[in-house]
């Protein structure tokens, strides 16, 4: 329960409201607009710091590929004034607010960096963290200070922003990021394998992957997901679809696809707008936004997927499909909370993360994939470097972080 | 540069801890004749030697853990080395210290095809991943130009980048996983085939560390599938502005070349009288655009950027017509240390990051400062990304001239921070900048880069006298001054 919660407007009152914390040894859940809460341990925390008036634009330069906007700016914000330049967040943003009940485009730009989160795109142009080139936080210490920069290139210093991004909020109060932007492709297809079982399926993603046409989205949907879709060319498929993404300049999309249909023996080609409908469903994993069954996300070597999902689907009832080439599975467990279903399944070969439970669910179950001891207590010294009193976020990720 | 005073009592036990480093890597992996440390006492910085107090190369990640173990425990300086490339002194030893060369960690251990990706030790060249994948017509991304020499420990540790990075990224954007070994001898796993860690991102704070957080024994890295074609244009303008522009302008359209590369007046001269590369002379700007990927692309964009360069003033344009032509266009470009090199008898590479937008001033700036100093000075910049590599002419035997031309150096540097940039885009701190980093960030900054130190190395004996220009103990920046018990600023809105 929150008792009360600090809305500040600026770096130097968010320092305060830490100070306060800190002072009266009171942990603060760290908020953006919330749209993500579902995500992760729950928070014991009786006071709240909320960035969501710390908004707006700082510097946006297009022809620098750089954007440096205050933490509580909504992405819906910041995705139209990079559309109105042509440019996009390269690692494909999810949306997940729907899949906590919340509405379509809630999140905030600091939200977005705490949860590192990356869409499809993520095999080809990278994570969330390959885009966050700075920021500017407060620290454990009610300290306000700055790390990475302004620039595309920089290696000056320790690279804090990776660390920060996808720390939930456990490390720092940001209170202003720079990221990189980069052009937005001028059309895009995508080529459909379908019918295929997700063996084969695998073999087909990893051949498109393997070639050199710059792939920027290889997933396979099964037949009951592949119904679920709002694309008639995959809903109306009658079974599995195995599908490819290309992006890119007009002529250069319509070689690609040309060459790859014929390689892969591809049934059919969505066009630019059906492609973008597709692709924003597998980002947001729209197919399972709907029901309340526990979700998990699995990150194992992608040649692996078909394997994992296997051996998951042997253990306990779900519902799956896989992204990145095979190197994400999306699963939706029926019964239970499949935590030991799906930790026996991707073994020590990647990670898996219960992305949406009930709260008493995500209290007993460890949220994120439970760490080998050296790493578990490194991880412990790097959250006490930067928050020594333990006031950000307590247990957000794992007990005591 | 000033280093951390040698501790005299380490040095005093020599002996002890030759013979307990010989105790865990025997024979000839134990080096401590003075002629044979001598190859061990700079990097490519070579302005500052200094010789190790002894070298020790292990060949088994159980080894490295229990050199650093040992080491911890005898309160003995470490300093990692790969191949010693680095042009910051990242390598530069101690005369305190144990130099830990990883040159013996030379396999490459596995290639993964269906995974598009390779794992290989810390030793093997950046060149040699890409060559022992090039059968199957996959690369590894990033190039520095010491990629014959440079490893890809020393890579991960630095960040390295290359000509390609503006579109394919630095280390960091193409390293997958690491094994790693922390001062105390703990051996870890970060990341592997799979995508993303789970948890803090601690290969992404692992890389571009400089050898101050652990030693990495084992990298995992992404392949790519080699671009079907590549073709550059060569772009001659009478301005180093309009040069600029044309760049702002080819980014602005949406297009992210392969490699972009500028060069003013003194680097085309240099590299034309080195290697005749056709290079246009009566200009003040030259740009190389390389568009790689399908062959319809890099038609089309070839025309795209023709098209571009002549609404900005391009008075040269001559575009690759054949994989020889390409070369011939880069040769000069890829030539232009040496060139340099050969109308000086000695340079200084500088490497800061500057908003491309700020180019013309700079480089005006940069004249100014030539005058000041006396010295001459060319300039070779990554164009896409904003990094400068300005060449600093100067003579090693005239007193007084390598001072110079480090002022000068540090002048330039300030001044990319001033204008919105940053010291280091690909060369890292080092020794080099470790003094300048308080132009880039405050006190603060460092400190709380310093506490991630601690949490990695809590007794500051890995690589110290790097990257951070004063070295607290952990102690010290541990302690919190928070006084309190009431709402200090009750003014902060609050619901």
């Amino acid at each position: 329960m929150t008792i009360s919660t600090f809305r500040p407007e600026t770096a130097a009152q968010a320092a305060d409201a830490v100070r306060w914390a800190l002072s009266n040894a009171e942990p603060l859940e760290v908020l953006g607009r919330g749209s993500k809460r579902g995500l992760g341990r729950p928070v014991q925390a009786a006071h709240a710091i909320d960035l969501s008036a710390m908004t707006g634009i700082v510097a946006y330069a297009p022809e620098e590929l750089v954007l440096t906007v205050r933490a509580g700016t909504p992405m819906a914000e910041v995705q139209a004034l990079l559309a109105e330049n042509r440019q996009q967040l390269a690692f494909e943003p999810p949306d997940l607010a729907p899949l906590y009940g919340g509405a379509a485009g809630e999140g905030t730009i600091g939200g977005l960096v705490a949860a590192g989160l990356a869409g499809p795109r993520r095999i080809k142009d990278g994570s969330c963290r390959d885009h966050t080139l700075g920021f500017e936080a407060v620290n454990g210490r009610a300290e306000v200070y700055k790390a990475g920069g302004k620039v595309v290139k920089n290696v000056t210093g320790y690279d804090v922003p990776k660390l920060i991004a996808g720390s939930f909020g456990t490390l720092s109060v940001l209170t202003e990021v720079t990221v990189k932007v980069l052009p937005a492709p001028e059309t895009s297809a995508t080529m459909l394998v379908l019918g295929r079982e997700p063996d084969a399926a695998l073999r087909v993603l990893t051949q498109a992957l393997q070639s050199p046409y710059e792939v920027s989205g290889a997933a396979f949907l099964p037949a009951a997901v592949a119904a679920r879709s709002g694309v008639a060319a995959v809903a109306g498929a009658g079974g599995s679809a195995a599908l490819v993404r290309l992006e890119g300049f007009g002529p250069s999309v319509t070689a690609r696809a040309a060459a790859l249909r014929d390689e892969l023996g591809c049934d059919g080609v969505l066009d630019a707008a059906e492609s973008a409908a597709l692709w924003a469903e597998i980002r947001d994993v729209s197919y399972f936004s709907a029901a309340d069954r526990p979700l998990w996300k699995l990150s194992v070597p992608p040649a692996s997927g078909p394997a994992v999902a296997a051996a998951l689907q042997a253990s306990v009832a779900c519902e799956l499909y896989l992204d990145w080439g095979g190197g994400l599975v999306w699963a939706a467990v029926d019964g239970g909370d499949g935590a030991e279903a799906v930790r026996a399944a991707v073994g020590a070969n990647g990670h898996a993360t219960l992305m949406r439970a009930p709260e008493s669910v995500r209290a007993s179950v460890p949220v994120f994939h439970p760490q080998p001891a050296p790493v578990a207590a490194l991880t412990q010294r790097v959250k006490a470097s930067f928050d020594p009193a333990g006031i950000f976020n307590p247990g957000r990720m794992h007990a005591g972080v | 540069m000033k280093m951390p005073a040698p501790d005299s009592g380490v040095i005093a036990r020599r002996r002890e801890i030759v013979d307990r480093l010989r105790a865990i890597v025997p024979g000839e992996g134990v080096i401590v004749d003075e002629n044979e440390l001598r190859a061990y006492e700079c990097d490519g910085l070579t302005a500052y030697r200094q010789l190790p107090l002894v070298v020790v190369l292990p060949s088994t990640t159980e080894q490295v853990s229990r050199v650093l173990k040992t080491c911890k425990e005898m309160g003995v300086k470490v300093v990692p080395r790969g191949a010693g490339t680095s042009l910051s002194g990242g390598a530069l030893p101690l005369e305190d210290g144990v130099l830990l060369g990883m040159g013996k960690f030379n396999r490459i251990l596995e290639v993964d095809f269906d995974n598009r990706c390779a794992v290989v030790q810390p030793g093997v060249t950046n060149l040699g991943i890409s060559n022992a994948v090039a059968h199957a017509g996959f690369y590894y991304a990033p190039d520095p130009s010491s990629q014959i020499a440079c490893t890809i420990g020393g890579n991960v540790a630095e960040n390295s980048g290359g000509v390609h990075c503006l579109k394919y990224g630095l280390t960091t954007n193409n390293v997958m996983g690491v094994e790693m070994v922390l001062m105390d001898g703990t051996i870890l796993r970060l990341g592997g085939k799979h995508l993303d860690q789970g948890g803090y991102d601690l290969l992404g704070i692992i890389t571009g560390s400089e050898g101050l957080l652990g030693v990495v024994t084992e990298v995992t890295v992404r392949l790519l599938k080699k671009p079907a074609t590549a073709r550059a244009v060569l772009l001659g303008f009478p301005t180093n502005e309009q040069g600029g522009d044309c760049v702002a302008a080819i980014i602005g359209a949406g297009i992210i070349p392969g490699g972009m590369e500028m060069m003013d007046k003194p680097a085309i001269h240099a590299a034309e009288a080195f290697v005749h590369a056709g290079y246009p002379l009566d200009v003040e700007s030259l740009l190389i655009v390389e568009l790689d990927g399908p062959a319809a692309e890099v038609d089309h964009l070839i025309g795209r950027v023709e098209a571009i360069a002549g609404q900005h003033g391009a008075c040269y344009s001559r575009v690759s017509r054949s994989e020889e032509e390409r070369l011939v266009v880069w040769a000069g470009r890829k030539a232009a240390f040496p060139a340099v090199g050969r109308i000086s008898p000695d340079y200084y590479c500088m490497d800061g990051t500057i908003p491309r937008k700020a180019l013309p001033l700079v480089l005006q700036r940069m004249q100014e400062m030539a005058e000041r100093y006396s010295l001459r000075v060319a300039n070779v910049f990554h164009a896409g990304d904003g990094n400068l590599h300005p060449l600093i002419l100067y003579d090693a035997n005239i007193p007084g001239e390598l001072e110079r031309a480090e002022l000068f150096g540090a002048d330039i540097l300030k001044l990319c921070v001033e204008v919105g940039g940053v010291l280091t885009g690909e060369h890292g701190v080092g020794v080099e900048k470790r003094d300048l980093m308080t132009h880039q960030f405050t006190e603060t900054d460092l400190e709380q880069q310093q506490r991630v130190k601690c949490a990695f190395d809590p007794d500051g004996l890995l690589n110290p006298g790097k990257v951070f220009p004063v070295l607290h103990r952990c102690a010290e920046l541990g302690r919190m001054h928070i006084s309190g018990g009431k709402l200090p600023f009750p003014d902060i809105p609050r619901f």
